[in-house]
């Protein structure tokens, strides 16, 4: 569903993605684990249209959008939920939730969709006309994820979604993205909780200094032996 | 007390349209995040487009707000989107630049001004010119009843795009998080572009319902973007509540300060005011009202 072929990224002069490859496929969710800088952000903004790509190819649903503006990137379905939630804090969590669904599809079926938000969350519904900025940090990053899901999504990129949340809610978040994926939503996962998201994910790529370094199904990385030792210290 | 009364009416109905101008400058320091300072000079552009349509083409002044307005929305565009936003996509260019820019502009503006219509006095002699409303002893002049009731319409509006429709929720979302808004789909080139057409549209509006009232020269240019600096002081950067609280209370500031101290210093009122909040509330009215 969505292929990076050889991509490279630089930020001016600093490159900080070399000759990146991976896959996704439809009905997965697929992590990209690293340290901090290794380059995991960099990737989605890269995918998301937010940074411009100096060498190689992203494909999406079998269109190339390497280097397309991010508002048309959206609009193929491809979602990206930012690190830092980035609500508009001064706006309800309702008008939130409008902002995820302005074009096309997902606008004209945005009560519906708005409906099936507050299902999944009912604690949005009952906060709907209080302003983002005053949530809770568990509930923004809902608010985040609803917003990510008006726009109607093939593909919902994460970008550390549990970071700055408590113990007890970051269990909540990987079971909104379990719960993500089967509404037939592929899933693309940014994460430093390596071990958590290990167990529940499909397929992993782990990145070192921008490079990607090894791949595997979850089991796998979280038996072998240098991701023990390089990140969860066993 | 009737010439107190009779202040506070003007007084009012001057800070609608103060208001107006500084909900102009208010959307453009919000989403671009700098102070327009050609924002009176746009407004001195669009009444000199109201001058020329009453003085060539004989229409009213107030008619020719379908002309003053969308001239002014569409030079501003023009200005934003081939000066302003270049300078934006640069990183090593500062924020500051963007700011000298619209001096620039403002500059020019003034100067072809002068170039074009002399720098003589104009005015707008129509039929209601001097006429008033006569209250028991307080009068309320027509024009500046009509210019405040458009203000009035002209609020209403940018309060109701802004807060229902998806484009000014676009425009709100993109002040608060330009990197979440194209995230969203909302291209900040274009809403950036389109909120310096809109700020400018508002006081183009201003300036042609101020035609019949005030004389117009090249230089009214900069002295109303001194007046819609010290509004946005006045309210609180960036709030648009604070504008209309903020044009109120520089108008009345200039008019009873006209009434009962000197008319020849109007225009220090404001700047006495400005100084007071600015050392005592720096934040501007907007800290006391929280919004």
């Amino acid at each position: 569903m969505l292929k990076l072929e050889n991509v490279d990224m630089s930020y001016g002069d600093l490159q900080v993605l070399w000759d990146v490859s991976f896959e996704v496929h439809e009905g997965e969710i697929v992590v990209l684990v690293g340290a901090n800088g290794a380059g995991k952000s960099s990737i989605i903004k890269t995918i998301s249209g937010l940074q411009k790509v100096s060498n190689g190819k992203i494909i999406f649903d079998g269109a190339d959008v390497t280097n397309q503006k991010p508002e048309d990137i959206l609009k193929r379905g491809l979602v990206h939920v930012p690190e830092g939630r980035r609500l508009f804090n001064e706006m309800t969590v309702e008008e939130n939730l409008i902002m995820g669904a302005l074009w096309g599809e997902a606008k004209e079926k945005r009560a519906e969709t708005m409906e099936i938000c507050y299902d999944l969350f009912p604690k949005l519904r009952d906060r709907r006309t209080q302003l983002a900025g005053t949530l809770s940090g568990g509930e923004q990053q809902m608010v985040a994820v609803a917003r990510g899901l008006m726009a109607k999504p093939k593909l919902l990129m994460f970008d550390e979604p549990s970071l700055g949340l408590a113990p007890v809610l970051v269990q909540d978040i990987f079971d909104i993205i379990k719960s993500v994926r089967k509404q037939g939503i592929t899933v693309l996962l940014v994460e430093q909780n390596v071990q958590a998201t290990l167990k529940f994910c499909d397929r992993a790529y782990v990145l070192e200094n921008g490079k990607i370094v090894m791949e595997g199904t979850g089991q796998q990385l979280l038996n072998d032996d240098h991701v023990k030792e390089a990140f969860l210290g066993i | 007390m009737e010439m107190f009364l009779q202040s506070l009416i003007s007084g009012l109905l001057v800070g609608g349209l103060y208001a107006i101008i500084g909900l102009g400058m208010s959307l453009i320091m919000g989403v671009l995040k700098i102070i327009n300072l050609a924002h009176g000079q746009l407004m001195m552009v669009a009444m000199y487009v109201s001058w020329s349509a009453w003085n060539y083409l004989g229409i009213d002044p107030y008619l020719s707000v379908v002309l003053s307005v969308p001239f002014t929305f569409y030079l501003a565009k023009f200005l934003s989107k081939y000066l302003l936003n270049p300078l934006i996509e640069k990183d090593s260019i500062l924020p500051e630049n963007q700011v000298l820019m619209t001096v620039g502009i403002g500059m020019v503006l003034v100067e072809l001004a002068r170039f074009l219509f002399t720098s003589d006095y104009r005015s707008v002699q129509t039929s209601y010119t001097g006429q008033a409303w006569d209250l028991g002893g307080v009068s309320i002049s027509i024009p500046l009843l009509i210019a405040f009731i458009v203000s009035l319409l002209l609020t209403a509006g940018l309060f109701y795009l802004l807060m229902k429709t998806d484009l000014g929720r676009s425009i709100r979302a993109t002040a608060q998080d330009r990197l979440a808004a194209s995230l969203m789909g909302v291209s900040a080139e274009k809403i950036t572009v389109l909120t310096y057409g809109i700020g400018s549209a508002l006081i183009a509006a201003a300036g042609t319902f101020f035609l019949p009232i005030f004389y117009l020269y090249p230089d009214v240019g900069p002295e109303f973007t001194a007046k819609a600096f010290v509004i946005t002081i006045l309210g609180g950067l960036g709030s648009t509540v604070g504008a209309i609280t903020g044009g109120i209370v520089l108008a009345l500031a200039e008019t009873f300060g006209a009434t009962y101290l000197s008319s020849g210093y109007r225009d220090a009122y404001g700047l006495v005011i400005f100084l007071l909040v600015l050392v005592f509330l720096p934040g501007g009215l907007k800290s006391l009202t929280k919004v």
